[in-house]
């Protein structure tokens, strides 16, 4: 499913983002990404969806090369990979409902059916009730839902969530990792940033952990922490 | 459709900046239309004069039917005559009437006495109107000739000029509404930075996201336009019945409906251009 073949990313100002990180997810995985703040989580995520290029090395996410990815070839790409971001990036001026269509609206799907697609994700989620609030009038949780529910919308192979429970009390958090988990039960590879232990050390998941941008942990069955 | 949608929320959700690029566009067009009706106005009166005849020549009240009739004949010999028409006092007085048909008071102090009778002459060639004018002014019962070849070619020069003023006022003002609508929609894709953004990574394609500005600028064209083209055509109408007066004769008025609607046809093509052409430059500009 995903191939980094000693991938280096340097920002322009000198900065390392990720050192000769070598990664191999298979379809159907589920992988908690562990480290410190600026470890390199979220350079990693950036480089998978072709938001940064690497430096150095090669990646292959399903069928797409992203180095040789043409740049008019990137929107086919994102479309197949859902994307929980850190900081959400919902539309501060769209209501719920319009949030989870965007994935819809860009792809060129008719209103109807997006918003009857949506309609259901939001039912699956539990977030019904607040199709037509705007984001601003739902609580953390609830925005986190909403999150996923527009990540889940275009039923991705690759679903990447970037701290999704961060911010939110341990109840919340355990539910939006359930929810997490049943999606990747039927089939969707799940790669989660987090530095959330007890999640990360109750699961017994697989866990690859990254310090100063390169990768010093992958275990099958992992717990958190960097050695 | 869904581009078109998301165009009219860009207009609506900022009503003063829309407001600004579709005045702006409008006063363009309302100096589009002026200039139009201007040369459109002038191209009819310089045909009218050049096809009426082209030296009149007015006689003196003892010049007698004969005498006119001998300068006729004489005139024909010289072949260089293409059309040649008497209007006695009585014709004369008809043609007045007929002029000041809403004016009774002109009428009542008209006779046919204080009418001269005259000669309507064309020539075949133009340049013949010098020689015919200067064979008549030495005429014995010649009163005076008006040789209408100095009013054509003062008409003439004056549509050059306001055709060249025209072209320059409308080629500025087009690069105005264009740099204008540039800074507008550019400041719009600035507002919406954060929203691109997202739908990028969300997997819009460039062009998903170019769309909605170009025909936003398409709007702000074709309304900027059609106001423009409203205005003018007001003040066309307005004008019409003291503009007719003052032109009296001259078959330009009333303006044709089809005109106007050509008019309004090539403007908003022309709209299309500059609206299409500035959100293009805005979104190679802003959106890269």
């Amino acid at each position: 499913m995903i191939k980094l073949d000693k991938v280096s990313k340097t920002f322009w100002n000198g900065n390392s983002g990720l050192l000769e990180v070598s990664l191999s997810v298979e379809k159907g995985e589920f992988v908690f990404l562990v480290g410190p703040t600026g470890s390199g989580k979220t350079t990693l995520f950036r480089l998978l969806i072709k938001e940064v290029l690497p430096s150095k090395g090669a990646i292959t996410v399903g069928d797409f090369d992203l180095i040789k990815l043409p740049h008019n070839k990137i929107s086919h790409l994102r479309k197949k990979i859902g994307i929980i971001f850190q900081d959400l990036k919902l539309l501060l001026d769209r209501t719920i409902i319009e949030n989870i269509v965007l994935p819809l609206e860009v792809s060129g799907f008719k209103p109807q059916e997006s918003r009857k697609r949506a309609e259901e994700i939001m039912s699956k989620i539990g977030i019904l009730e607040h199709r037509d609030k705007f984001p601003i009038q739902l609580s953390g949780g609830e925005l986190q839902r909403t999150a996923i529910a527009r990540a889940l919308i275009l039923s991705p192979d690759l679903l990447l969530a970037d701290e999704p429970t961060g911010n939110l009390d341990p109840k919340t958090s355990k539910e939006i990792v359930d929810l997490l988990l049943d999606i990747n039960k039927k089939g969707t590879t799940v790669i989660m940033a987090t530095h959330n232990v007890e999640i990360v050390n109750s699961l017994g998941k697989r866990v690859v952990a990254l310090e100063k941008g390169k990768l010093v942990k992958d275990e099958k069955k992992g717990k958190y922490g960097v050695s | 459709m869904g581009f078109l949608k998301t165009s009219w929320h860009h207009v609506r959700r900022s009503p003063y900046q829309t407001l600004a690029a579709v005045l702006v566009m409008s006063l363009t067009f309302f100096i589009v239309s002026i200039f139009t009706f201007v040369i459109f106005g002038s191209s009819t009166v310089i045909s009218y004069f050049e096809s009426k005849p082209q030296v009149t020549v007015f006689f003196k009240d003892e010049a007698k039917q004969e005498n006119i009739d001998a300068l006729k004949e004489q005139l024909k010999e010289t072949g260089k005559i293409s059309r040649i028409n008497f209007v006695s006092k009585q014709g004369a007085l008809k043609i007045y009437r007929e002029q000041n048909k809403n004016d009774p008071l002109l009428l009542d102090l008209v006779t046919a006495d204080i009418l001269p009778s005259s000669l309507e002459i064309s020539t075949t060639k133009i340049e013949d109107l010098s020689v015919v004018s200067e064979m008549l002014k030495n005429g014995p019962f010649v009163q005076e000739v008006i040789y209408q070849k100095d009013i054509i070619s003062t008409l003439t020069s004056w549509t050059n000029a306001l055709r060249k003023t025209g072209a320059v006022l409308v080629i500025i003002f087009s690069f105005v509404s264009i740099f204008i609508m540039l800074t507008i929609i550019g400041l719009k894709i600035s507002q919406k930075r954060e929203e691109i953004e997202i739908m990028r990574l969300l997997g819009a394609t460039s062009w998903y996201v170019r769309w909605p500005f170009i025909f936003e600028g398409i709007f702000y064209g074709i309304a900027g336009a059609f106001v423009g083209w409203l205005i003018s055509i007001a003040i066309l109408l307005y004008a019409t019945p003291s503009l007719s007066y003052f032109m009296q004769g001259i078959p330009i008025f009333p303006i044709p409906f089809l005109f106007m609607a050509e008019l309004l046809g090539a403007e908003i093509l022309l709209a299309i251009f500059l609206g299409a052409f500035s959100s293009f430059l805005a979104v190679l500009r802003y959106l890269k």
